[in-house]
């Protein structure tokens, strides 16, 4: 974990409100796919934590969806602007337990830290499949990315404008899988956690205090005990979750 | 050189920077960041006889300048306190600490104060008497001066070391509970804790915390904190620890300057992890600003 001033480098929409930065500095407390950053926006007490994109050498891509008047106000933000940023929050998905066809599920704002884990499973010689989930087809995004990793990429809109209609879970069906990551709304991950066959990690989101275990404002129940989301979390095993 | 030294309870200070309850931990997370040694004090987490889990989420709520929060005293326990969070915390802090005791009626507060008082390390207590008291009608225990008073001598007879009575800000007459207590044998008064008050989520038609309340704290107190400490100041003779909203050096002065002999930093700490080191790092040069030499002369400064 660290603080420190960053370089808003890029900005750019790339969905129906939803926007992609990219962040210059010191991204050396970044280990791994699955932590996120919280950032301090002008005008706002608290900060807003997002997941990590990607992450290489002194760059970091963050996609946010705007959501209220904090993440309006970032959508605003000029290219070249300074950011106060913690970086290199929670513990991240463990992808050393992936096996051989890894499956990653990802539900709107839930889509990004599947990115970093899609690209480094790749670069290790591991495929895996990727579900991609969003309303309509102006909200897809990132489903290239993705195709660009060699991953097999399958998306699902609600309202079946883009790829199959319905669900994550609708996607499920049929596809033979070693192990799986997901991140996404809760409901979504229920629905995940009841469909699934194997064992996994589902990355879950609550409103922060601190973002970094000072404060108890996050905590959980699991079959291990008391989790602090921010800190022991974001990402749980399928299973220690009690819903 | 200008000197920050300060004393509370018989108790030398480098500084009169304390990190306040809740919004510290025990300390070892921000160990990871700086060198928590440069504190004046520290007090820890909110230690109850019995391990509590808190109120369920979400319990945390942004606000104008400010936050709300119901965490609701989330803690393992004092005996989980005392074997596992305190021993981490000495390994990083070697500076007497203050024990923020929480309880439901008076015998909670005295067990654990009893439980902590054998732990070398332990400099002060704070007792947090904003907590409902089960067995007087839910009631908390700082909305009454008889209570209030009352949980005082408890604790009083438990322990030798100082004891601070931490005051809930959401009364009518802060200086008759501060009175209250001091003539029940408090050695000290810290306040403000946080202010109760509540957040509508418009689009789901609710109160956006699980809880319904929380407490208010940050920059947006303030003025309420600060106007608490002079009032008080004036109507007891034993030390204050002020707090409400400190987010700079000028700001520990001007609660100084209203009747505090130390204060505590809370809400800053989660947003600005380095809240505290950099007060302190500021507080030299800003006393040299407003031709201060030692901190302690300006305690009380506003009354005169
Ligand atoms: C670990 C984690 C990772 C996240 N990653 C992403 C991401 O990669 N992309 C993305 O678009 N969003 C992500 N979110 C959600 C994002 O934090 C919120 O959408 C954002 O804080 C909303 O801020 P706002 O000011 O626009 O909304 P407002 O509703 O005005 O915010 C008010 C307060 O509530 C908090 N809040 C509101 N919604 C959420 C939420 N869903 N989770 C936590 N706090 C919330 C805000 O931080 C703020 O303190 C993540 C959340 C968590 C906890
Ligand atoms: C998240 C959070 C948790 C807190 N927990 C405690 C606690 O356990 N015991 C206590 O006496 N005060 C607790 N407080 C109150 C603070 O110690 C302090 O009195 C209050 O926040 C005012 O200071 P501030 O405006 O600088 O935050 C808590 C405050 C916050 C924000
Ligand atoms: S947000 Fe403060 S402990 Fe998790």
């Amino acid at each position: 974990m660290k603080t420190g001033i960053y370089t808003l480098i890029q900005n750019k929409k790339i969905a129906e409100n939803t926007y992609e930065w990219v962040l210059m500095g010191d991204m050396s407390s970044i280990s791994r796919p699955g932590q996120f950053v919280n950032i301090k926006i002008d005008g706002f007490y608290l900060r807003r934590p997002i997941s990590v994109c990607d992450c290489r050498a002194d760059r970091l891509t963050l996609i946010f969806k705007v959501v209220g008047d904090g993440t309006g106000k970032m959508s605003r933000m000029k290219e070249g602007e300074t950011v106060d940023v913690m970086t290199g929050l929670g513990n991240g998905y463990d992808l050393s337990v992936a096996g051989e066809k890894p499956l990653l599920i990802g539900g709107g704002a839930g889509v990004p830290p599947m990115y970093m884990a899609a690209r480094l499973l790749s670069e290790k010689g591991i495929k895996p499949t990727v579900i991609l989930g969003f309303g309509n087809e102006s909200e897809v995004f990132y489903k290239e990315e993705f195709e660009k990793l060699g991953c097999d990429v399958k998306v699902t809109t609600v309202d079946g404008s883009c790829g199959i209609k319905g669900f994550v879970t609708n996607a499920m069906d049929g596809i033979e899988y070693s192990y799986f990551y997901t991140c996404g709304p809760e409901p979504m991950l229920k629905a995940v956690y009841d469909k699934s066959t194997t064992e996994g990690q589902f990355s879950f989101e609550e409103r922060m205090g601190c973002g970094f275990g000072a404060c108890m404002g996050c905590s959980c129940k699991t079959k291990y005990g008391y989790k602090r989301i921010c800190r022991d979390g974001p990402v749980l095993l399928k299973e220690e979750i009690i819903w | 050189m200008v000197s920050t030294k300060t004393t509370l309870c018989g108790i030398t200070l480098d500084n009169p920077v304390i990190p306040a309850s809740g919004t510290y931990g025990f300390g070892y997370e921000f160990a990871e960041l700086y060198d928590i040694n440069i504190l004046g004090s520290l007090s820890f987490k909110g230690t109850t006889l019995n391990p509590r889990f808190g109120n369920p989420t979400p319990r945390i709520a942004e606000t104008a300048c400010g936050m709300l929060n119901a965490v609701g005293l989330q803690n393992p326990g004092v005996d989980k306190v005392i074997s596992h969070e305190l021993p981490k915390l000495f390994e990083v802090f070697k500076k007497p600490v203050m024990a923020n005791v929480s309880g439901f009626s008076i015998d909670e507060y005295t067990e654990t104060v009893r439980r902590l008082d054998t732990v070398e390390g332990i400099g002060w207590f704070e007792i947090n008497i904003s907590c409902p008291n089960v067995h007087g009608g839910g009631m908390s225990f700082g909305t009454d001066e008889k209570a209030a008073a009352e949980v005082t001598e408890a604790v009083r007879r438990v322990t030798k070391k100082p004891v601070i009575i931490k005051l809930s800000p959401n009364v009518t007459d802060i200086v008759k509970i501060a009175k209250a207590c001091e003539s029940a044998g408090a050695d000290g008064i810290s306040l403000i804790n946080t202010l109760l008050g509540m957040k509508i989520d418009i689009r789901r038609r609710a109160p956006l915390l699980a809880n319904k309340t929380g407490g208010l704290s940050g920059p947006a107190t303030k003025p309420v904190a600060v106007r608490m400490v002079y009032q008080v100041y004036e109507g007891v003779k034993i030390p204050i620890v002020g707090m409400g909203g400190i987010e700079s050096a000028e700001d520990v002065i001007e609660f100084m300057m209203a009747g505090a002999s130390a204060v505590e930093v809370g809400a800053s700490n989660l947003v600005n992890p380095y809240a505290c080191r950099d007060i302190i790092n500021d507080l030299p040069k800003v006393m040299e600003k407003y031709g201060i030499t030692k901190l302690e002369d300006i305690i009380g400064a506003a009354h005169r």
